[in-house]
């Protein structure tokens, strides 16, 4: 199983640090989730997973190796990434776009084999994309657009799956739709997922290990039941609020507080 | 997900759904046929629509390439045109055939192949039909050093192809530097190119006001896209070029696809960007630098092959091959015409072409738009 950590790291755009010493072990074949107020580092330190930035220091490992001086193409087998609303081109259809997860694993010799055929319709089927594979990808609803992404990550067979906020520009229904559909991906294929997401009541009720960060360092990581305290939402989000079991799942549910909403004694 | 944490007591039962793990494995089996994946033939993705467009379009080349061939001052039975090709027939037939009209013919070919396949690379990167190798600068930065070339007088020494390859590289590096380096692509490209082609039509213009009557003669003639008196001296270099760049690029293609879904999307995919953009423009501009040095700057055959190419193959990309193909009929087709059309007058085929090309690609918008696909 392939396992990623990251160690020592410190990611930086031109001269400003973005996330600084940062240690984090990724547990294998579960899902990871990354939450943290706006500009806290959450998708800089996912891109750098990905490989998609160079650290200034420290690294990123995958099984025991700096991404950075693994070849392109091998890291592309094992981690995917699927970057924060991505543009897909005008009139591609979603067949064509799942087509092109598979390059990682195709050759100048050989583009286009069964196993790649296989591995196609297996994500269409998975994301439930199937019928609509013909269609031109910018003709989908969101939700669908969405799947079609999730759908051209899934064909490229990775064990590590990386998703920058996959839920953003989804209504509730179609929000849920797509989380549950990861953790399918999770739960059946034993695929490591990590994910940033903005909602922390999603966040608790969708991780197995949730990492909570704030100004590029980790101010907490666990199991969210243990994690979510009310105490620690005020401090990362500058929010006062009370915690309480979500009704469906008994993981923590955050009821924010504000001005016009202070709180109230709350009874059991 | 802690599916196995019993629910809050007194809370709303939860809405039961079928369980997604106990589906099995994936059903693949019989969706082949009714999807209609791409299939794979000796390793390459099967698009049959597009290989029958390919061949359809090189039939159509090769009948207008041989119609060339046989009509003109001198008509030849088109029965005996393929044969000369060979030197087999009549040694007037062959004389014709293959010392007058071939060069001409075959750089007209060639220049069709490259500005085309030129224009579907550079369209494919920038997601931009709009950036292509004529509006963006690559094109005007050759034609300002041939026309330095011709004017100053050193256009002898370094030759036209070394001149028109250097002319592009400026261009296309003007326009990288100003718009391209920070990532940038689409519409910054298109408008920045667009400066950088004003500043060397200008240039051109200010050293063809500068030059001498023969000069500016030679220079105009050839600065509309010209393939009158084109000799072997011009197929050499071109045909060199293609040879190499054309299947470059299609070799390419792949890096070239996954270019298009971003370079985050691209990277995820294990394509090196920065190489694979460096490499992409670099063959786009060498193609382009190529046959405007053999031919000047023929109007419209990057931006509208490329276009048409695309339409008939319904893909979300120019393809590289069918675009070449396409390029070869529009600029042969165009040249037929410019010669048939009035024969006294030697009319050059950038005429010509800006005319076709620019009304096909107008038909075509007009109508992908009323169908609602968004041109």
């Amino acid at each position: 199983m392939t396992v990623i950590r990251a160690e020592g790291l410190t990611l930086a755009y031109d001269d400003r640090n973005v996330v600084s010493e940062l240690d984090l072990h990724i547990p294998p074949g579960r899902v990871t989730v990354v939450v943290g107020a706006n500009a806290c580092g959450k998708s800089t330190l996912l891109r750098a997973l990905a490989r998609l930035m160079r650290p200034e220091h420290g690294a990123v490992l995958l099984d025991g190796r700096a991404i950075h001086t693994l070849p392109t193409r091998q890291v592309a087998r094992q981690v995917g990434i699927l970057p924060q609303t991505p543009v897909a081109p005008e009139g591609i259809s979603v067949l064509d776009l799942v087509g092109r997860g598979r390059s990682p694993h195709q050759t100048w010799w050989r583009q286009w084999s069964t196993a790649d055929e296989q591995a196609v319709a297996e994500a269409l089927a998975a994301t439930g994309m199937t019928e609509l594979a013909h269609r031109p990808v910018d003709e989908l609803s969101g939700g669908q657009r969405q799947r079609a992404w999730i759908a051209m990550a899934v064909a490229q067979q990775t064990p590590v799956l990386l998703l920058d906020e996959p839920t953003t520009y989804l209504d509730l229904a179609h929000q849920v739709d797509v989380l549950d559909l990861v953790t399918d991906l999770n739960r059946r294929d034993g695929r490591t997922v990590v994910m940033v997401l903005h909602d922390l009541n999603q966040a608790c009720r969708y991780a197995d290990h949730l990492v909570v960060m704030r100004d590029g360092r980790i101010a907490a990581e666990g199991d969210p039941a243990a994690v979510v305290t009310a105490e620690l939402v005020t401090e990362v989000f500058g929010l006062g609020c009370q915690v309480v079991p979500d009704p469906v799942t008994a993981t923590p549910m955050v009821i924010p507080l504000s001005r016009h909403h202070p709180a109230r004694t709350v009874t059991a | 997900m802690n599916a196995v944490t019993p629910p809050v007591p007194g809370a709303p039962t939860p809405t039961v759904l079928a369980d997604p793990y106990a589906a099995g494995p994936v059903p693949t089996t019989g969706d082949r046929s009714r999807t209609a994946l791409h299939r794979s033939l000796f390793g390459l993705p099967l698009r049959p629509r597009l290989a029958v467009m390919c061949v359809v379009t090189a039939l159509a080349a090769f009948a207008v390439f041989c119609l060339g061939l046989a009509l003109g001052d001198y008509p030849v039975p088109l029965v005996d045109v393929v044969p000369a090709l060979w030197r087999s027939g009549a040694r007037g037939t062959v004389f014709v055939v293959h010392e007058v009209r071939l060069p001409r013919a075959l750089t007209g070919v060639l220049v069709g192949a490259a500005f085309a396949a030129s224009g579907a690379v550079l369209q494919a990167i920038t997601r931009n039909p709009l950036a292509s190798p004529d509006m963006v600068g690559i094109n005007a930065g050759a034609t300002t050093a041939v026309v330095a070339g011709i004017v100053l007088g050193f256009g002898d020494t370094l030759g036209t192809p070394t001149l028109g390859l250097a002319g592009g590289l400026l261009g296309a590096l003007a326009v990288y530097l100003l718009a391209w380096r920070r990532g940038s692509t689409g519409f910054r490209i298109v408008l920045v190119g667009i400066g950088v082609s004003w500043m060397c039509t200008s240039a051109t213009d200010y050293l063809l006001t500068r030059a001498k009557m023969h000069q500016a003669q030679e220079a105009v003639g050839w600065l509309v896209g010209n393939l009158n008196g084109r000799g072997w001296e011009s197929v050499r270099p071109l045909g060199v070029a293609v040879a190499v760049l054309l299947p470059a690029a299609l070799l390419l293609a792949g890096w070239n696809r996954n270019l298009q879904l971003g370079d985050d999307v691209a990277r995820g995919l294990g394509t090196p960007v920065q190489l694979a953009r460096g490499l992409l423009l670099l063959v786009s501009v060498a193609l382009v630098s190529f046959a405007t040095a053999a031919a000047g700057p023929v109007l419209f055959v990057s931006l509208a092959a490329p276009q048409i190419a695309q339409r008939l193959a319904r893909l979300s990309a120019p393809p590289v091959l069918l675009s070449a193909l396409t390029g070869v009929l529009l600029v042969s087709g165009s040249d037929l015409l410019a010669r048939r059309l009035l024969p006294d007058t030697d009319l050059p085929v950038g005429v010509v072409t800006g005319a076709i090309g620019a009304g096909f690609l107008l038909r075509l918008l007009v109508r992908s738009n009323r169908a609602g696909s968004g041109g």
